[in-house]
């Protein structure tokens, strides 16, 4: 029996394609790679002509320094501890809009819900001058509070949570509940949110990933350095040692650790939530 | 128990009424009850905040200045002559176009190599997708390495072809290029993770249909895969769209010199906004300028909606 060959211009190209994707996959991580080989580098290494590949005296130098120079740990607990609350913030507020714009009819419905996805076209960055005016005059600027607040609740949250409960959870089970007697906040947190796992998971990684990278505002607000994020706080630093590559690098590598590590770890679930809101975006 | 409440509806046709009418008003109070939290919130960060930005264009809002007079449509004019607003305009458009483009046309193809699943797919994926999840800060520092003038990889690179070494981020019309690359590098992995998804989502039977039929590869792509990844090319198009006119990070890293000094700065509408804002302090100018932004984006998207939605027809 002889194999169907596939013609020549055929295999060709599945060639040609490995050889972009591979070349392509080089170009995504040579940068990342080059990041964590400088932040191992001593000085006299690293402003050198032609540049040295691998460090040929390894050194944790440059990671003693950063924490020395700047409070890298008091910046990482602010990033963790504001992405926390903006996550349950998030998952909280888009169960409740989500839930009440799935199964519920009142008056104004359809346009809150489109005034609330509507709206999130509309650039932060168009409209964080008027958001810091009304900050200042309640004294919120400089504040931890302040920080998080734009990050609060998200607009994409409350959509797929609505995708999610009104075609995901059969409206016969609310019915149910509801002549078995239960109270509509029973049957929002006992049958609602126990069946939304999997938006849960979506929009959570979604709003962390957001409060993690947020950047404009809290370069904005935050004027101590005592309530800096990862991100602002890696760009003061820079502006203070911005010749001084291998901190430089040791510090990126720092802020970088944690989103990868949750990348590798959660990475299915991640691309999967990634690409829902793709698909229902 | 179901049942019960069935049977006495049947004997009681009026208590049945009046107890739900009860119910009704408990349950829209319930619906208004839950809702409230978010919807202050929503109103207080974004909805306040958008009209009032509106507001803010028509005045000389200066946050030092205590006398804040009504200007009408000065802070729009004077942008017309502001030759720092019309450069950032320039470069946002061609920042904006540009990665758009490139970054479309890169993970379209990609994508359709990448779509026969297995764990190969699944390890390019990973791959593409690392940039998109690392934050953008340190990537940029990262970037601002690369590019450097004196001891940057990209400049010993490129020297192997004989290209005298390129002031990446010190010139403002390389920087523009320098910070498009990086972007496109950065977001590409998303454009392609939705691609791919779209192109999964392709019933295998149409393909092989047009197979059968006597397609090749290329047609295959054209007449079947692309007509029916429309949606998901329009979501890509227009997300790209909005986030490329907000770039900000990237620039703010990357070309402002040591101890923040916007000298070389490349100037981006979201950096002149926030330099007038801020830096300045004349907010109503920087709404003015704000409000450009927002026209731009929803222009653009407006624009795109049609494009794609046309040539379905």
């Amino acid at each position: 029996m002889r194999r169907y060959r596939r013609p020549l211009g055929a295999r060709l190209l599945t060639a040609l394609a490995h050889a972009i994707l591979f070349l392509g996959a080089i170009i995504m991580v040579l940068p990342m790679l080059w990041m964590l080989v400088t932040s191992f580098k001593p000085a006299p290494e690293i402003a050198v002509w032609p540049p040295i590949w691998l460090p040929q005296h390894p050194t944790l130098a440059n990671y003693s320094g950063v924490f020395e120079t700047a409070p890298f740990g008091r910046f990482f607990v602010n990033s963790a501890g504001m992405s926390l609350v903006a996550t349950l913030s998030v998952a909280l507020t888009s169960l409740l809009a989500g839930a009440v714009f799935a199964k519920y009819r009142f008056p104004l419905r359809t346009l809150l819900f489109g005034l609330i996805i509507a709206t999130a076209i509309v650039p932060f960055e168009s409209y964080m001058i008027p958001l810091y005016i009304q900050l200042n005059t309640i004294g919120w600027i400089n504040t931890y509070q302040g920080i998080v607040l734009p990050t609060l609740f998200m607009s994409f949250g409350i959509f797929l949570m609505r995708q999610h409960v009104s075609s995901a959870i059969p409206t016969d089970y609310v019915e149910a509940a509801r002549i078995d007697g239960a109270s509509e906040w029973w049957i929002l947190w006992r049958i609602i949110a126990p069946l939304s796992a999997s938006a849960f998971s979506a929009i959570g990684i979604f709003a962390f990933i957001q409060a993690w990278a947020a950047f404009i505002w809290p370069l904005l607000i935050a004027n101590d350095q005592s309530l800096f994020n990862m991100e602002v706080g890696l760009t003061a630093f820079q502006f203070k040692f911005s010749t001084d590559y291998g901190k430089l690098m040791a510090g990126s590598v720092i802020s970088t650790l944690p989103m990868l590590i949750v990348f590798l770890l959660l990475r299915r679930r991640i691309i999967e939530s990634v690409a829902l809101t793709g698909i229902k975006g | 128990m179901a049942g019960e409440s069935a049977t006495e509806a049947r004997a009681s046709p009026f208590a049945t009424r009046w107890s739900r009418l009860r119910r009704n008003r408990q349950v829209l109070i319930f619906c208004y009850v839950a809702l409230a939290p978010v919807l202050a919130l929503f109103f207080y960060v974004r909805v306040i905040p958008i009209i009032n930005s509106v507001i803010l264009s028509f005045y000389r809002w200066d946050l030092i200045r205590p006398v804040k007079p009504f200007i009408g449509l000065r802070n729009y004019i004077d942008l017309l002559s502001d030759a720092n607003f019309i450069l950032a305009l320039e470069n946002t458009l061609i920042y904006s176009i540009a990665t758009v483009v490139v970054s479309t046309l890169l993970a379209l193809p990609l994508a359709v190599f990448l779509a026969r699943k297995g764990w190969v797919a699944a390890v390019y994926q990973t791959i593409y997708f690392l940039p998109v999840i690392t934050p953008l800060v340190p990537m940029a520092v990262a970037w601002r390495w690369i590019y450097d003038y004196t001891y940057g990889v990209l400049n010993y690179f490129l020297s192997f072809f004989g290209i005298p070494a390129v002031p990446w981020l010190t010139d403002p019309d390389v920087a523009l290029w320098a910070i498009i690359i990086m972007s496109i590098w950065k977001g590409l992995g998303y454009n392609l993770i939705l691609f791919l998804v779209g192109i999964r989502n392709i019933p295998e039977s149409y393909l092989e249909a047009a197979s059968l039929d006597g397609a090749s590869p290329w047609q295959r792509f054209w007449h079947v895969t692309l007509p029916l990844l429309k949606p998901i090319l329009l979501y890509v198009l227009v997300t790209a769209t909005i986030n490329s006119f907000n770039v900000f990070t990237q620039v703010y890293v990357m070309t402002l010199g040591s101890q923040a000094s916007p000298g070389q700065a490349l100037r981006v509408l979201v950096f002149d906004i926030w330099q007038n804002g801020f830096q300045f302090r004349k907010m109503g100018y920087g709404s003015a300028e704000a409000m450009a932004l927002t026209f731009l984006v929803l222009g653009f998207t407006m624009i795109q909606f049609r494009l794609v939605r046309s040539q379905e027809e």
